[in-house]
């Protein structure tokens, strides 16, 4: 995320701010409690350590190519997740909307008289998410009847329909090529260094633009040098995954996949009217309202959007599995997808987190479920780590929240 | 400033009130209210719990349209329906409870539902942070640090600020203040009276709603004094002191008496 300098309102234009202005800046907003990704990635590092040295497997391409697989059902569904907390409200029916998605498009695709085309049956599995999310926000919006509920009674119902489809069948196997590639076909090197390179000038441009306008409107900009630090570290990033990748497999596309997904809904959610709306009415819903927001139009809106990231992330570990049976959308996914939100940074309470929290929390929980499974650890170990990570993350959010507030009253 | 280029038209009301009733079931809230205030004057609505103050202003912000009378904007009679109606003509409210979200910064807070959007739906920041800057700026209000601040790390009195200044970027004519200092310690007080202050001096038509007398006579020109849902006396702040305006509070003389309909008291 671009942080952007504020302006000083007594003496408008300021001169440009140094570097070290700007690191004065973020040090006073982490100590009024405006962590950032700061917690979450040094959580990364110390669990890469760890995990690195009790089995030197874990930081190789080839487990690092797993991982991206992995973690990607969870990060795409905690991405849809995150929009349902940015409003402090919760959708616990995510796991088994993502059973529906995948369901619905095993189902349509089975190699029979009736067989879909790829196209169609994607956009149905899409589409039947979205509806039962749009749904079960009308239900919570204009009904009122509380967002745990709606979505609990969505649990229990969705299971349902799923074991109801699946049927007799036990498991459907999923033939179709675009499906099944998804998660387990790679990029070549030539794509992947492509995609990396647009992406990266793609940056470049965005914070030349944001710099012009500002530089325009008579604003302050943050100094060149950090803008060039960005840039070199989201190069060097970016650069550093796609060749570590490339020695082995190469990226899944399914993480081109989440690139797009994960542009695409920052800008939503921090360019646009909408997203600015949403945090309005997870931050106050009457201030909200007098403001002359569709409040009610928001959350349902923000539900639609669950609804379809849970079919898309169902989808996508229909693909990484082959396959669909009864238990699709079961076990674990419901909660590891709150827990990524959460993790990574995205409060319960509502009004705060990104996109790109899912992304770092799905991360952290991909890490401790392959570490922990590379070290033949019981999946029992694995949910208590991820219950203590989980509870370790929103402690942090609580403090800082009181922390925020303390400051005000300085 | 757009809101500074308006021309001040001396001598009219820029909002008067003629007659107006309000009723909610049983009770008379307003019991034939005449109210003005003008352009660059501070009128302060005083009055006892319960003697309609708050009904008063949510009529005139379009909350509780007015069952009768005769609302006049520079003289023109217009009818108030609703918030919008309110917001059209160029009235602001502050509430008491401020209605700010804490989770956005000053700018996002004073453009809240009224953002602006450049090209492919992309929010035009750097308009908005310029404008509110300036509006800051023009008010004088040099607590605020950074105009990228989160609210919820501001005190009382810059939330406060915050709020006048979102309600006075509109283009706004009359900005309503219900118990701007209520909430507020001594020095913050003084923020915000200063700034009710400039707002007069800026030719901003000002209605302020307070119980504290002091408050009351540091910045108000005028003064209307309420009791039983009608205004029972107005005050020219220079020609009056404080035990006047108490008396009319609590003792003042009433047209109607409630519940004996037009029997006249002495």
């Amino acid at each position: 995320m671009s942080a952007v300098a504020g302006t000083t309102p007594e003496n408008l234009p300021v001169e440009k701010q140094s570097l070290s202005d700007a690191a004065r800046g973020w040090w006073v907003g982490v100590r009024n409690g405006e962590l950032g990704a700061v917690p979450i990635i040094v959580g990364i590092i110390v669990i890469a350590i760890y995990f690195q040295s009790r089995n030197s497997h874990f930081l190789t391409a080839g487990n690092f190519v797993n991982l991206i697989a992995q973690a990607s059902p969870v990060i795409v569904i905690g991405m849809g997740v995150v929009f349902v907390l940015l409003l402090g409200e919760i959708d616990l029916s995510v796991g088994f909307v993502s059973g529906i998605g995948g369901v619905v498009a095993a189902t349509l695709l089975v190699p029979d008289a009736n067989q879909w085309s790829t196209g169609p049956a994607l956009v149905a599995a899409l589409g039947a998410g979205l509806a039962i999310g749009l749904l079960q926000g009308f239900w919570f919006a204009k009904i009122g009847v509380p967002s745990f509920v709606v979505t609990l009674a969505g649990l229990l119902a969705w299971n349902g329909v799923v074991l109801q489809v699946i049927g007799n069948q036990g498991t459907i196997v999923i033939q179709d090529k675009v499906i099944n590639g998804l998660a387990n076909d790679y990029m070549s090197s030539t794509l992947a260094l492509g995609v990396l390179i647009v992406s990266i000038a793609a940056y470049v441009l965005q914070q030349l633009l944001v710099v012009r306008r500002r530089a325009k409107a008579g604003l302050p900009n943050v100094p060149w040098t950090l803008i060039g630090l960005r840039i070199l570290a989201l190069a060097g990033a970016g650069l550093f995954v796609v060749l570590w990748a490339d020695t082995d497999r190469g990226i899944p596309y399914v993480g081109l996949l989440m690139l797009v997904l994960f542009v695409f809904w920052s800008f939503i959610l921090n360019r646009t009217r909408f997203g600015r709306h949403v945090y309005a009415v997870g931050g106050s819903a009457e201030a909200a309202r007098r403001a002359g927001i569709n409040v009610d139009g928001i959350r349902i809106a923000v539900f639609g959007i669950s609804g379809f990231m849970a079919a898309l992330g169902g989808i996508i570990l229909a693909s990484r599995l082959s396959s669909v049976d009864t238990s699709t959308g079961g076990g674990s996914i419901l909660l590891y997808s709150i827990a990524a939100a959460v993790i990574g940074g995205t409060s319960l309470f509502g009004g705060r987190g990104t996109i790109g929290s899912a992304v770092l929390g799905g991360i952290v929980i991909g890490m401790v479920a392959n570490g922990l499974g590379l070290l033949n650890v019981a999946v029992g170990t694995q949910y208590v780590v991820t219950g203590v990570v989980l509870l370790a993350a929103s402690t942090l959010d609580s403090l800082s929240r009181r922390r925020t507030a303390a400051a005000g009253r300085a | 400033m757009l809101w500074r280029e308006r021309t001040v038209v001396s001598g009219q009301a820029l909002l008067e009130l003629k007659g107006v009733f309000k009723r909610f079931g049983a009770v008379t809230a307003l019991n034939g209210v005449d109210f003005h205030v003008s352009t660059g004057e501070i009128m302060a609505l005083v009055g006892d719990n319960g003697a309609g103050k708050s009904t008063l202003i949510k009529t005139v912000a379009g909350i509780h349209p007015a069952d009768e009378g005769q609302i006049l904007w520079d003289g023109q009679p217009v009818s108030i329906h609703g918030p919008k109606d309110s917001a059209r003509l160029g009235i602001e409210v502050v509430y008491q409870d401020l209605a700010l979200c804490d989770n956005l910064d000053v700018v996002q807070n004073m453009y809240l539902g009224r953002e602006t959007v450049s090209s492919f739906f992309r929010l035009d920041e750097a308009g908005m942070e310029k404008a509110a800057a300036g509006v800051l700026k023009d008010l004088s209000v040099t607590t605020i640090q950074s105009t990228r601040q989160i609210v919820a790390g501001l005190s009382g009195g810059q939330r406060q600020s915050v709020a006048v200044a979102k309600a006075v970027l509109w283009n706004s004519k009359l900005v309503i203040l219900d118990e701007p200092t209520a909430a507020l310690g001594v020095a913050q007080t003084r923020q915000v009276l200063d700034l009710v202050k400039r707002l007069g001096e800026q030719g901003l038509a000002v209605i302020l709603i307070s119980h504290n007398m002091s408050d009351v006579f540091e910045v108000a020109n005028s003064i209307t004094v309420l009791r039983l849902g009608q205004n029972v006396a107005e005050f020219k702040t220079s020609e009056t002191n404080q035990r006047e305006v108490v008396e009319a509070i609590t003792a003042g003389e009433l047209h109607h008496v409630p519940g004996m309909h037009e029997e006249v008291i002495q």
